[in-house]
């Protein structure tokens, strides 16, 4: 790919890490939310829900402004991390974890969905086979919503590759350090003659963007077929 | 084996109270639906919580709200058959069938997944999903994917009751199987009274959250005062052994001594089988009818006599072949003198006795 300047060349490399980590990392906690949300009866439930939720209804900055006051290093918070070696502000880790509270909403509501969409016999059903709560969860429900859990990581990549607002407000757009794709098509048009590298960029990201479209569509009809019987 | 079953449960507008034991054997749970049956098996598999109760297989308990003993529904070592089946649509059969298995903490032997998978002819399915199953066969490896699991009780709620009849009458030889080959005592909910007279070894009749009577099958189906799927659909059960089929296409019978004949069944001459009479079906005589079309008279006592809001009446007749249920009218009875104590004669027509109530028995006493 010489035809990207190493710079256009970091900022690609740099939305495919921060967006694969954001997703992955979060994945885990989608799960366990999204299970809570479909299946828990708890105090606080909507709490949770709408703390879930919020990122989606917030403006951008205002989420980005609240990470940056509770991990910047003069926070509390931030200060704790920072002494076992976590440190969020301006690194490129920061991009991810802003990344990953935009994307949370959309991958949990995915993975929601199709957790309630699981008919609760059939884990009634394993339960009295002698499976407990954890082998109900691993060997019925697990298998039955990943059609759901592909959607939501789609969901959540997609999200994760083009979120700018939370992204330079939390971690700035310091070229090769948090510069993802999204901040640096917006630099590259803040600069006379930069229209060509934010061409070239916006051409990539809709390739991205096609590209986990259609491999997603690929596995879920995969997976369909499989439940379907065939 | 015996369970014993105690549970009170409040719900708006509606409680449950039963205390009841079911010895070995296949128990019917028989009332019409809002009596609560699925709600008792529910609660012997802890997937709902009674108010108060105690649940014990053998002496073990798996439920005793006094002692705030519960155990969750995956160590009460059951095998549930659902209504739907409720296959795992993502494993085939062959791993739907050892799914239990797999968590069953007993020790197995090899051959018992053989054994079961021929039982149920489930041999030309193993490789296909769910999706890819009749009615029937679905019911079928719910059947053996609850056996593996190798229960201490096995609980059916109403397996039958979304098959159309051609299915149910391809499902309930195999609880007849289960009832007789397999040593672990079954609470099976019912409404039908075609399936309980034929699989029933106990009866627990049940009306509005309450047991009403409970006892062996032959006894409870003969008790005029317990019809819990109403007077219309009443109907005593008889035990017969086949004696020999007549080339006229009619089987011969004794049951206790008399003989009876039916369109031929298709048990072998030896075996025991069990016939369900209904009481729409049954005539009765003063005098014992001479130039009658029908082959089946049975001679008896009025033992005890109904009356139903309507016109009908049920009328209890003890007779050498076991005891014998006839809906007649009020009128009738008035003008036969029908009292208990009275002697009179059951006049059964043979094609009156549908195929789906004959069944299979077990030669001991208890059907």
């Amino acid at each position: 790919m010489n035809w990207l300047t190493p710079e256009e060349m970091a900022a690609v490399m740099l939305s495919m890490k921060v967006s694969f980590w954001a997703t992955l990392v979060s994945l885990p906690f989608g799960i366990l939310v999204a299970h809570a949300l479909a299946r828990w009866q708890f105090p606080g439930k909507l709490l949770l829900n709408g703390l879930v939720h919020l990122p989606l209804i917030l403006p951008p900055v205002v989420t980005g402004y609240l990470l940056l006051m509770t991990f910047s290093p003069v926070a509390p918070l931030g200060r704790a991390l920072e002494s076992i070696g976590i440190v969020f502000a301006f690194r490129w880790t920061g991009a991810a974890l802003a990344a990953a509270v935009m994307a949370f909403p959309l991958m949990v509501r995915a993975i929601r969905l199709s957790i309630e969409a699981v008919d609760p016999g059939l884990e009634q059903a394993a339960a009295t086979l002698g499976a407990s709560r954890v082998w109900v969860f691993l060997t019925v429900t697990l298998p039955l919503i990943l059609p759901g859990i592909l959607t939501g990581c789609i969901l959540a990549l997609a999200k994760a590759m083009g979120e700018f607002g939370a992204t330079i407000t939390f971690v700035s757009n310091i070229p090769g350090q948090t510069q993802t794709l999204p901040t640096a098509i917006y630099a590259f048009l803040q600069v006379p003659g930069g229209e060509s590298s934010a061409f070239r960029l916006v051409l990539i990201s809709i390739a991205l963007a096609m590209g986990a479209l259609l491999l997603s569509e690929i596995l879920a009809r995969r997976l369909g077929k499989r439940l379907g019987g065939a | 084996m015996t369970v014993s079953v105690r549970l009170s449960h409040q719900f708006s507008g509606f409680g449950l109270d039963v205390d009841f034991e079911a010895p070995a054997g296949l128990t019917v749970l028989f009332g019409r639906s809002g009596s609560g049956k699925t709600t008792i098996i529910n609660a012997v598999a802890g997937l709902l919580k009674p108010d108060r109760g105690r649940v014990t297989i053998d002496g073990r308990d798996l439920l005793d709200t006094d002692r705030r003993i519960d155990l969750p529904t995956h160590r009460r070592q059951l095998g549930y058959i659902f209504q739907d089946a409720r296959l795992f649509p993502h494993l085939t059969v062959a791993q739907n069938l050892s799914y239990g298995r797999w968590f069953a903490r007993r020790p197995q032997d090899g051959d018992e997944m053989d054994r079961v998978v021929d039982m149920l002819g489930l041999c030309p399915l193993m490789s296909r999903r769910p999706a890819r199953l009749s009615g029937g066969e679905r019911q079928r490896v719910a059947i053996g994917r609850a056996l593996l699991a190798r229960p201490r009780l096995l609980l059916a709620d109403e397996p039958l009751a979304s098959l159309d009849e051609g299915r149910k009458a391809e499902i309930l030889p195999y609880f007849e199987r289960l009832r007789d080959e397999v040593d672990v005592p079954i609470l099976y909910v019912s409404h039908a009274p075609a399936e309980v007279a034929r699989l029933a070894t106990t009866v627990i009749a049940l009306e509005n959250g309450r047991v009403v009577r409970q006892g062996p099958a032959l006894e409870v189906l003969g008790d005029p005062m317990v019809t819990p799927a109403g007077i219309r659909a009443a109907g005593a059960v008889l035990r017969a052994e086949v004696k020999a089929h007549h080339d006229d296409g009619l089987s011969e019978l004794d049951a206790g001594g008399i003989p009876l004949f039916l369109p031929r069944v298709p048990h072998r001459p030896g075996s025991f089988i069990r016939i369900r009479i209904a009481a729409q079906e049954v005539i009765l005589s003063r005098e014992r009818p001479a130039g009658l079309s029908a082959l089946n008279i049975l001679p008896g006592r009025v033992e005890s006599l109904r009356a139903g809001e309507g016109p009908g009446m049920l009328v209890s007749l003890a007779t050498p072949a076991g005891t014998i249920l006839a809906r007649i009218t009020r009128r009738s009875a008035m003008t036969l003198g029908l009292d208990e104590g009275v002697e009179c004669h059951a006049i059964v027509k043979s094609v009156a006795i549908a195929p789906e109530d004959v069944g299979g028995a077990r030669p001991r006493s208890d059907g």
